[in-house]
């Protein structure tokens, strides 16, 4: 892109913000009830995460659960709205389409068949921390569009809407046990940004809530990669 | 062509005449047609061929671009019907605008097919040879038989497309060939390519507060006998959004504008070397107001440079 420095966020507009509430509208109205069963799954997944794990054998095996229901919510995400949904107004959003089908595998590769992702909402701060993100996309994302103008036809609700699911994959992604997921926080962050930057260039007031969530989660996952650096040197001074 | 009875802006009978008037001293423009009031629409020659264009048209980025919605697909026909009913001819879009194509297809489909459509398309795709599965995918989206005018969108590999383009026009399948760019940028080759290359149009950023192509571009269209559109001539709503907040000049009067919309597009399109603004939107009233800009009196230089001190003071 040539003199790429003239452009500005309000280059990359392309449909009005009436449009875009319209294209949840449009959407939520075409796949209904699926939102109840995305919200009972989202659910389940938390569910899983709250009651006390017995044992590692048990604590993997739900891991390894949550990470498949997730993975499946990105793969929806992905066809259904992206490639046929969104694709209508953007030619962008076949790659995005893509984006959402790599992240699905990655969960898949990593939480499923390889089971090194072990979610633990009791953990340290930071997963802590990723479990209330999980709760607000799961119960405050959806109601805090009616707050600005969207009517709740017009609500995006985490497991079939991009913007909670992947604010909630933040979150969980957030709870792992040992060091930071970056490869599985990668596609989740980069989404939360593309999506502030296309809400900010329609001045959508609902627009600061992909972007508190990339911030939130670059600083929770900055501070736990540095923590855990400080900690492997300090052991190796006192084992020195 | 046709042009249906046409609907002006709301001016008094005496405006009206006082617009005729000023519209017939001025040799660049003829009434192209009248309406049972007498109201005639301005219009200014395509320089290479003659043919005479209203000067507002019609965008269609982001406010055409509203998908599979069968409510807003119909507003849109809405807006074309006001369009063409005012006397509206050109109307301008790209694939890069999402729907937009599809969605201009529908309306002009369902408002009847009118034969006063100019269809001006773009292309727009990194590899030439690519270029006419494009174009050819354009043209059944807005369901033309063949397109009016294609533009070379952003410049974007013109070097490939122009040849495409001029092939068209040869064969009798295209019937002028352009180029775009917007925001100022790029103007050292758009003024290489109006120098080098037998285009028709070119079509740039051009209004009040964005001036720039008055230095070279425009003198060099007249010079190279080059059509101009004008696309922004809002600044993406934000120029009509800081105007609007503040009561219309009463020297709107003196050029029969009843709004800020009108003043603005009057301004672009008093500009000799201008030959048609193409406002977006997805409004029936608004497309009024846009329309009513080609009737009326047009601004001279002095009200030209009055309009831009009163803007820019604001």
């Amino acid at each position: 892109m040539s003199e790429w420095w003239t452009y500005t966020i309000a280059d990359i507009k392309s449909f009005s913000l009436e449009t875009w509430y319209r294209l949840f509208e449009l959407y939520n109205r075409a796949i209904w009830p699926a939102q109840i069963a995305a919200l009972m799954a989202g659910l389940a997944m938390g569910s899983g995460l709250h009651l006390p794990h017995r044992g590692p054998g048990r604590h993997t095996w739900r891991s390894r659960v949550i990470a498949a229901i997730l993975a499946a919510c990105w793969i929806w995400v992905a066809i259904v709205f992206h490639a046929h949904r969104y694709a209508t107004l953007t030619w962008s959003a076949r790659y995005y389409a893509w984006g959402f089908g790599i992240e699905a595998a990655l969960l898949g590769w990593v939480g499923v068949v390889r089971g090194r992702l072990l979610l633990d909402r009791a953990g340290d701060a930071v997963a802590r921390a990723g479990w209330w993100l999980f709760l607000f996309a799961l119960f405050v994302h959806p109601i805090a569009g009616l707050l600005f103008g969207r009517t709740w036809r017009q609500a995006e609700v985490f497991g079939v809407a991009p913007d909670p699911t992947a604010v909630a994959t933040l979150g969980l992604i957030l709870t792992a046990a040992g060091r930071v997921r970056w490869e599985l926080l990668a596609v989740p962050l980069l989404w939360c940004g593309i999506s502030a930057a296309t809400l900010l260039s329609m001045r959508a007031p609902d627009a600061w809530i992909p972007l508190a969530a990339t911030v939130v989660a670059v600083l929770l996952a900055t501070w736990k990669t540095l923590a855990r650096r400080r900690g492997r040197a300090r052991r190796r001074d006192n084992t020195g | 062509m046709v042009i249906r009875t046409l609907r002006a802006a709301p001016l008094s009978r005496r405006a009206l005449l006082s617009s005729l008037a000023a519209a017939g001293a001025a040799s660049i423009f003829r009434p192209r047609t009248a309406s049972a009031q007498g109201v005639a629409i301005l219009t200014r020659p395509i320089p290479s061929t003659g043919e005479r264009l209203p000067l507002v048209g019609l965008g269609s980025w982001i406010t055409f671009n509203v998908g599979d919605d069968p409510a807003a697909r119909d507003s849109r026909a809405e807006v074309m019907r006001a369009f063409f009913h005012d006397g509206g001819r050109l109307i301008d879009s790209s694939p890069m605008y999402g729907s937009s194509q599809e969605v201009i297809g529908y309306g002009w489909n369902r408002v009847g097919r009118p034969s006063q459509l100019f269809s001006a398309g773009k292309v727009w795709i990194s590899s030439g040879a690519h270029g006419p599965g494009q174009i050819e995918e354009s043209r059944r989206l807005w369901g033309v038989p063949r397109f009016d005018l294609l533009q070379v969108h952003n410049l974007m590999s013109w070097e490939e497309h122009l040849p495409t383009l001029f092939a068209m026009k040869k064969a009798g399948r295209l019937r002028y060939v352009g180029i775009t760019t917007s925001e100022g940028r790029r103007h050292d080759e758009i003024e290489k390519v109006m120098r080098s290359q037998p285009i028709d149009f070119v079509q740039v950023t051009y209004n009040v507060l964005d001036r720039e192509v008055e230095d070279r571009i425009l003198p060099l269209a007249r010079e190279r006998k080059i059509a101009v559109i004008c696309n922004r001539p809002f600044q993406q709503g934000a120029l009509i959004r800081m105007v609007e907040r503040h009561p219309v000049p009463s020297f709107a009067r003196e050029i029969d504008c009843t709004n800020w919309a009108q003043v603005l597009l009057k301004f672009i399109v008093s500009h000799a070397a201008v030959n048609c603004a193409i406002p977006a939107t997805s409004r029936v009233d608004h497309v009024r107001q846009n329309v009513g800009a080609s009737f009326g009196r047009l601004p001279d230089e002095p009200m030209r440079r009055r309009i831009v001190a009163h803007v820019q003071a604001l």
